[in-house]
């Protein structure tokens, strides 16, 4: 199989990047270190290429209706120049995938969606679609990075006229020149850390790549898809196919903030009522590991040799230098504070259930 | 990429540093630049018995965890203890910083072992074949 390449496919070459297999695209896993790469953007910036992930946009003058239905968030309460996070279920309230709502205006949004599910997500979202309703795969239109950690706003403020502190959380810009082209930026980020995400045209990629890394020089180096997860982990930012999932409720994975159930009808509300009202059969819980051993993804969970629950995701948390896990786990076996066994490789590793292990960072920004 | 001259090499990654009937047993640089990042490194017990070509314990990276195999069959007598708290010397210094030490059964089983220049060459063509 043809694997896809971004735009920016030469410039990880350029920098050598080791490139993989990632749901079909080739992209760098890494550059020089994984957890070099994670402390960089930590604590002064990085720049990583997100050309891969999906773009589609919604028009009409139904759009805002349509959207309110198709997702579970309250899509009524950005205004035009916002980004919400939303999340898209199946009539069983499982998910489809979560994504990133940008509102224009009332009747033109575009959903930012997970690569490896855009092209079931566009389907999706077409099959549900109200009369009227255009929908468009926009994804080959846009080459996507995003620059992140505390040094972020500084360097990139360098390359452009605009104020990016006009720039609020989860909010975007159209129409911005940076480094002498035209793109969107919004204040947004899969890091834990503050930041921003950059569209353009793929055209374009190259040299605002280049501009940003010349801008940053020492503070500043490309980063790859491994230090991306360790980063989300860490933050304990969900990943679609780990923390969510078709199986896997927003109510489940504790994402319930994002489910609105008084604000209409919407795709999977009524799974999800019920699922409310008598509480998940799951919960997510955070694990510390107590003895050593790397957690990862689909360990089973054990209690007193009783299997009760699965990873999620798990890891070295770099920043933190603690083995921490996220996990699946049946409600009447939550319990923060209880000691658990993570098996890895058939042997039984202490754990503990925990709250508030993961990382935040310290300062907000302005 | 480092490749010591006096040391044999398997074809899964491993050297072997012979002092005696003693076998010190690491991963290659290869072996560590591929891996990445170690977080952990699971060894054998003092006294466990390691078949050529067995399992000798597991290497985890950030990304993955792979086994690592025995070179040699024999005891082990030793455990590289520093690595349970420092895995990353592995990445700094693959040669300076052995797994295990193991007595070994056969000190025939090392005949069977790569050369330097023939672990080169295998190194060469896996890369090349990516």
């Amino acid at each position: 199989m043809n694997l896809k390449r971004t735009a920016l496919f030469p410039a990880h070459q350029k920098y050598n990047g080791r490139m993989v297999d990632f749901g079909g695209w080739e992209l760098p896993i890494q550059y020089e270190s994984i957890i070099k790469e994670h402390h960089t953007v930590r604590k002064k910036a990085g720049l990583f290429d997100v050309s891969h992930m999906g773009e589609i946009e919604v028009r009409g003058e139904k759009a805002e209706a349509f959207l309110q239905y198709l997702l579970s968030n309250d899509i009524k309460k950005i205004a035009p120049g916002q980004v919400q996070y939303n999340i898209m279920c199946y009539p069983d309230g499982g998910v489809v995938d979560d994504l990133l709502v940008y509102k224009y205006t009332t009747e033109h949004y575009i959903l930012v969606v997970n690569a490896a599910n855009t092209d079931k997500d566009f389907e999706w979202i077409k099959k549900n679609a109200f009369p009227g309703v255009e929908i468009k795969n926009l994804s080959d239109d846009y080459a996507q990075m995003a620059i992140q950690g505390p040094l972020a706003e500084q360097i990139l403020q360098k390359l452009t006229d605009l104020d990016l502190r006009s720039i609020k959380y989860y909010w975007f810009q159209s129409n911005v020149e940076i480094a002498g082209k035209t793109a969107i930026i919004s204040r947004t980020g899969y890091t834990g850390e503050d930041g921003f995400e950059i569209y353009l045209s793929p055209a374009d990629a190259i040299d605002v790549w280049e501009a940003i890394l010349a801008a940053g020089g020492e503070d500043i180096a490309p980063i790859g898809l491994g230090a991306r997860d360790s980063l989300r982990f860490e933050a304990k930012l969900p990943l679609y196919g780990q923390e969510l999932g078709p199986d896997i409720s927003p109510l489940e994975a504790r994402l319930g903030i994002f489910v609105k159930f008084d604000c209409g009808d919407f795709i999977g509300r009524e799974a999800l009522l019920r699922q409310k009202e008598s509480q998940p059969p799951r919960v997510q819980a955070e694990l510390l590991m107590l003895e050593r051993g790397i957690p990862r993804s689909h360990y089973e969970v054990c209690q007193e040799g009783k299997v009760i629950g699965q990873l999620s995701s798990g890891g070295l948390a770099p920043s933190l230098e603690k083995n921490l896990a996220l996990a699946l786990v049946d409600r009447e076996y939550y319990q923060p504070g209880a000691e658990v066994e993570v098996m890895i490789r058939n042997k039984p590793v202490k754990a503990q259930i925990v709250t508030g292990a993961f990382y935040r960072k310290k300062t907000q920004a302005s | 990429m480092k490749i010591p001259a006096d040391l044999y090499y398997s074809p899964s990654h491993e050297w072997v540093r012979v002092e005696g009937d003693q076998a010190w047993i690491g991963i290659s640089d290869y072996a560590q630049h591929e891996l990445g990042d170690i977080v952990f490194v699971e060894m054998p017990e003092p006294d466990d018995e390691l078949e050529a070509g067995g399992q000798l314990g597991v290497i985890e990276s950030v990304k993955a965890a792979s086994t690592i195999y025995s070179p040699v069959g024999g005891t082990v007598v030793a455990i590289n203890e520093e690595l349970e708290d420092a895995p990353q010397l592995i990445n700094e210094d693959p040669y300076a910083n052995y797994i295990v030490v193991v007595a070994m059964n056969n000190p025939g089983d090392v005949d069977s072992l790569l050369s330097a220049a023939a672990y080169e060459e295998l190194c060469q063509k896996e890369q090349g074949g990516e």
